[in-house]
């Protein structure tokens, strides 16, 4: 009895040893972003000199200037026009995505592991490969300045990451369900709607999630096509703020600014973590 | 009549498959296919943007400015007889990027390995820490993070002011002193360590705990078990987490933009690949040339990717661990 008793202190002893480290150097790891969220409502000239969490004074100020965006045009005005942005690029990889991964996953047809092949080729091809040609292509259709060089490639299921994940996700849902139905009389088209879609709603949220993520988080699209303030994104207006040599007037505001831009990130991490966990670890997507 | 038939049959076969793929062939074609295509032509032309119309052939001249430093060549003169100036910022920023790549990407995966491995212990609260420890991964790569780092490591900074605060002084600017730059883009880069760590956990938890208990029933240390258990087991995850940050690291854009305020920052010291592409594409509009960067930057990806895939057979074990 002795024995296993100080076995189970010793185990008690070196977990919450553990538990301690684990929390400590996860402080370390949030601090500077708490840093940024507890100074976005300090006065502008306490930033500098106050490296503490507990703030001395508290204002909204920043929030208040930082607010007023630029050229005239609000940060209100540069949410709604990222969250509208987001909302057609997640529609698009939605259905373009959940189509070809159902072609891919499913269906048989003539070259079928062919163009499987050729689109896991696309998925380690480097973006920047593209980026000229279509910046040409998008010029000559009037499109630069415009959303749609970022949503169009959506609609066309050029993030060959989430076919990838839905092709996989697709394969492991049991085949009977699918031959039943078309024993039913039920077409390969409502195999689709009524089978793939209702059971593949796990990875379709993780597509959802890590697109609008990537399209909020977006910065070299943004900074290519939004050329005007007006249809400026969140990401491409908080650029305006660190000017070109890099010096930025309002500090506070720009904190403000960056904490609030956070916001819908962070709301989407913590409401959803089982998908974000799940589309990880599932498909190792980057980030 | 057969041969309609067999054409009917065809259709029948595919046109379903085929239909539900129509926009995924539309954005290949138009923009995978086309580009790359054009972008491979409109690396051996003058292409401006600004004066499409006067485009030229001329050879390898944008891969002659781009290599021609390293021969020793300031200017040359290109196929169509005209003097073109070698770019003198090409190969430094090769260097950065390289410096960039190979440093921040194995102390990435070194730190989810060693966080994963903490996390995979019979504890309460694990999912709560492993999104904790996601959080800058998750907000990393945007520009309000982006925005911070300059605040948190200027001269008068946040990580000054605490280095200060325990008796350090002198302290230098880090974003603005050219040997420092760079370093605090690889910190925020492995700050980001979360989403390689979430998949490190998922490998560890499918190795069978058995195996740990007898090799200690053997004699193995902690050490060993590591390198003869561990190791072996997730090296196929290892292999593809290694191959994707790769690839993801070499195009690292979002960060030194906005860390160096749209150039390379103080002497060029975080003048990252793609914003060196992106500078002459289109601050330059030679998207001729920068066309040629971008071919140039696949081959690189490409070469080291199949390096890491050649060097596999050596360290990556497929088995069943026995």
């Amino acid at each position: 009895m002795g024995l296993v008793n100080k076995m189970i202190t010793k185990t008690t002893v070196r977990h919450s040893l553990t538990h301690l480290f684990i929390i400590a150097l996860g402080l370390l790891m949030v601090y500077p972003v708490l840093w940024m969220i507890i100074s976005s409502f300090k006065p502008n000239n306490m930033i500098f000199s106050d490296p503490g969490l507990m703030p001395k004074a508290l204002t909204i100020d920043n929030y208040i200037t930082g607010w007023k965006g630029y050229a005239g045009v609000s940060f209100g005005r540069f949410f709604v026009n990222s969250l509208l942005m987001c909302a057609a690029a997640v529609i698009g990889n939605l259905i373009a995505c959940a189509m070809a991964a159902y072609a891919f996953g499913r269906l048989k047809f003539d070259g079928r592991n062919f163009w499987f092949a050729v689109m896991m080729v696309t998925l380690m091809l480097p973006g920047h490969v593209t980026i000229v040609p279509r910046y040409i292509l998008f010029n000559v259709f009037g499109w630069v300045g415009s959303y749609l060089p970022i949503i169009v490639p959506k609609f066309l299921a050029t993030d060959a990451f989430f076919v990838f994940l839905l092709v996989q996700f697709i394969r492991s849902l049991p085949k009977e369900l699918d031959e039943a139905a078309i024993i039913d009389g039920c077409s390969e088209v409502g195999v689709f709607f009524r089978i793939i879609v209702p059971l593949a709603v796990p990875a379709l949220v993780t597509v959802a999630l890590f697109t609008f993520l990537w399209t909020w988080d977006d910065f070299f699209n943004h900074l290519l096509y939004l050329t005007n303030p007006k249809i400026f994104s969140v990401s491409r207006a908080l650029r305006t703020f660190v000017g070109d040599s890099g010096a930025v007037s309002n500090w506070g505001g720009a904190l403000a600014m960056s904490t609030l831009s956070l916001v819908p990130p962070f709301i989407l991490f913590f409401s959803l973590q089982k998908y974000f966990v799940q589309g990880i670890a599932t498909t190792g997507i980057k980030g | 009549m057969y041969k309609m038939s067999g054409v009917v049959r065809f259709f029948r076969r595919n046109a379903v498959g085929y239909l539900f793929l129509t926009p995924w062939f539309l954005g290949f074609f138009i923009l995978t296919v086309y580009p790359m295509a054009y972008s491979l032509w409109l690396g051996f032309t003058n292409y401006d943007f600004t004066q499409p119309d006067s485009t030229q052939w001329i050879g390898i001249g944008n891969y002659m400015k781009m290599f021609g430093p390293l021969f020793g060549l300031s200017s040359f003169t290109t196929s169509i007889g005209e003097a073109m100036r070698a770019d003198p910022y090409y190969m430094k920023s090769l260097s950065v990027t390289f410096t960039y790549v190979f440093v921040s990407v194995p102390l990435k995966l070194i730190f989810a390995l060693a966080v994963a491995m903490l996390m995979n212990q019979k504890l309460k609260g694990v999912p709560f820490y492993r999104a904790v420890y996601y959080i800058p991964t998750l907000l990393g790569g945007s520009v309000a993070i982006a925005v911070l780092w300059r605040k948190l490591f200027e001269k008068s900074g946040l990580v000054n002011s605490l280095l200060e605060a325990v008796g350090f002084s002198d302290l230098p600017g880090w974003i603005t002193n050219p040997r420092y730059a760079l370093w605090t883009l690889v910190l925020l880069t492995v700050w980001q360590f979360g989403s390689s760590m979430i998949i490190f956990l998922a490998g560890l938890k499918q190795i069978p705990q058995d195996y740990y208990e007898a090799a200690s029933v053997d004699g193995a240390g902690k050490g060993r078990q590591f390198f003869t258990i561990t190791i072996p087991l997730l090296s196929p995850v290892i292999l593809f987490t290694l191959v994707l940050q790769i690839i993801t690291t070499f195009q690292a854009f979002t960060q030194a933009y906005i860390i160096g305020g749209g150039s390379g920052g103080v002497l060029n010291s975080t003048l990252f690949y793609t914003l060196h592409l992106y500078i002459q594409g289109w601050t330059y509009y030679e998207m001729g040339y920068a066309s040629a960067m971008a071919w140039v930057l696949l081959v690189i990806i490409g070469v080291f990717t199949a390096l890491v895939f050649r060097t596999s057979d050596l360290w990556v074990s497929y088995g069943t661990g026995e």
